[in-house]
């Protein structure tokens, strides 16, 4: 059984099940997407920002 | 007027296409050919709509050129470009221009001390800051009005109390508020860039009033503002150099920052966009390539009845 059709059978075929795996699936998205993002900007952005300046003013 | 519509655009607007799933009716690729009333109506649309866009441009290119004062360069700020966030530390040394320099005469009364906690200074940073300014608070339980230090929510001090002790103070030129000013000014941070680095002497024929100064950059050329900014007129805290340029840049871009503080995530904002509208792309694109699959390989076949 390949692991879609597990997938399909086990998870999307409920629609209980089918919604938790839409919950579930947007919370992991919307965090990795957002974390990759940042990453970029942060390294276009390498040594321009407010983290990458203020160890020179905190003590 | 329904019966215009209904001319030009056919009796398809109207038409009725029954509970049968519409899509099939329209899945038609033959091109149904337009109507004479229609292609006339969109052509004249289109050439209305272009003419209004071209006579737009040319009223504007000519507005540009027009006026008597000088274009202001564009300069390669740091923070140009689609991804690129302001330079936090030009920001820093912009308020220590704003701070030394500007605010003897200019207000910049949007921006509170909390604004900089986090972008330009820390928390205990930017209450040290507050605390070194008086802001009048009251009044009290007895009525009466008092100063006390600033706190972080505390908004910028103004240099005058109001409109006309400034104007008093400069020869009747009212020195505006900064906070808005970079949006506030045709070319934002490259005129006041310009504004701060372009003075000089006022060419032969033109007069000068009482207390004016000679500024290319400013539409008329008098401006009641001095020269500000020259070499070592403000100290910056990080050993930077204090060239005139250099505080000029510093400060537009401090003026930047205060007209858009939301410019960093903006830029971080046109990221995700690209990232998610592709990745939408890409679905929408999978999906119609999905419903369109049966369609796209069926087969008709006509099979005329034959007699008998
Ligand atoms: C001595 C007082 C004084 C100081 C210091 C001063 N300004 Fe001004 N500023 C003025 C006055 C007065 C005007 C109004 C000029 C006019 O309308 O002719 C003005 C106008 C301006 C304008 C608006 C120009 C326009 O297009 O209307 C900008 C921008 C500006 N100042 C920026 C600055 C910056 C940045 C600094 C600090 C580096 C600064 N000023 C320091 C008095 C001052």
């Amino acid at each position: 059984m390949s692991l879609w059709s597990t997938l399909n059978r086990g998870v999307f075929k409920r629609t209980s099940t089918f919604a938790v795996a839409i919950a579930a699936g947007s919370f992991f998205f919307e965090r990795a997407f957002d974390v990759a993002s940042v990453t970029i900007f942060e390294s276009i952005n390498k040594g321009k920002l407010w983290k990458d300046i203020k160890h020179k003013y905190e003590n | 007027m329904a019966a215009t519509v209904g001319r030009i655009c056919g009796a398809r607007l109207f038409k009725n296409y029954g509970i049968v799933s519409p899509q099939v009716c329209q899945l038609s690729t033959s091109t149904q050919g337009w109507t004479r009333n229609r292609k006339l109506f969109l052509s004249t649309l289109g050439v209305v709509g272009g003419g209004v866009g071209a006579l737009l441009f040319a009223l504007e290119q000519s507005v540009q050129a027009s006026g008597s004062e000088a274009h202001p360069p564009h300069q390669p700020w740091s923070h140009d470009g689609w991804f690129k966030s302001l330079d936090h530390a030009s920001v820093r040394r912009g308020y220590e221009v704003y701070k030394q320099v500007c605010k003897a005469c200019h207000s910049l009364q949007y921006i509170a001390f909390r604004n900089l906690v986090n972008v330009t200074h820390t928390e205990e940073e930017a209450k040290a800051e507050a605390a070194d300014v008086m802001i009048k608070d009251g009044p009290d339980e007895e009525g009466n009005y008092f100063e006390r230090p600033g706190k972080l929510s505390d908004y910028l001090p103004s240099p005058y109390p109001n409109e006309n002790a400034a104007r008093a103070a400069n020869n009747g030129a009212y020195p505006p508020d900064l906070s808005l000013i970079c949006s506030g000014r045709k070319g934002g941070e490259d005129y006041i860039f310009s504004l701060l680095t372009g003075y000089v002497d006022a060419p032969a024929g033109i007069v000068l009033r009482e207390g004016q100064n000679y500024n290319p950059y400013f539409p008329g050329g008098a401006i009641s503002m001095a020269q500000v900014l020259f070499n070592e007129a403000a100290e910056y805290s990080d050993g930077t150099p204090a060239t005139a340029s250099q505080l000029a840049k510093d400060v537009a871009t401090f003026l930047r920052w205060c007209s858009e503080p939301e410019l960093d995530d903006r830029r971080l904002m046109t990221i995700k966009a690209i990232g998610i509208f592709s990745f939408l792309t890409a679905i929408i694109y999978y999906m119609k390539r999905h419903k369109w699959s049966t369609l796209k390989s069926r087969k008709l076949a006509y099979k005329p009845v034959t007699k008998n």
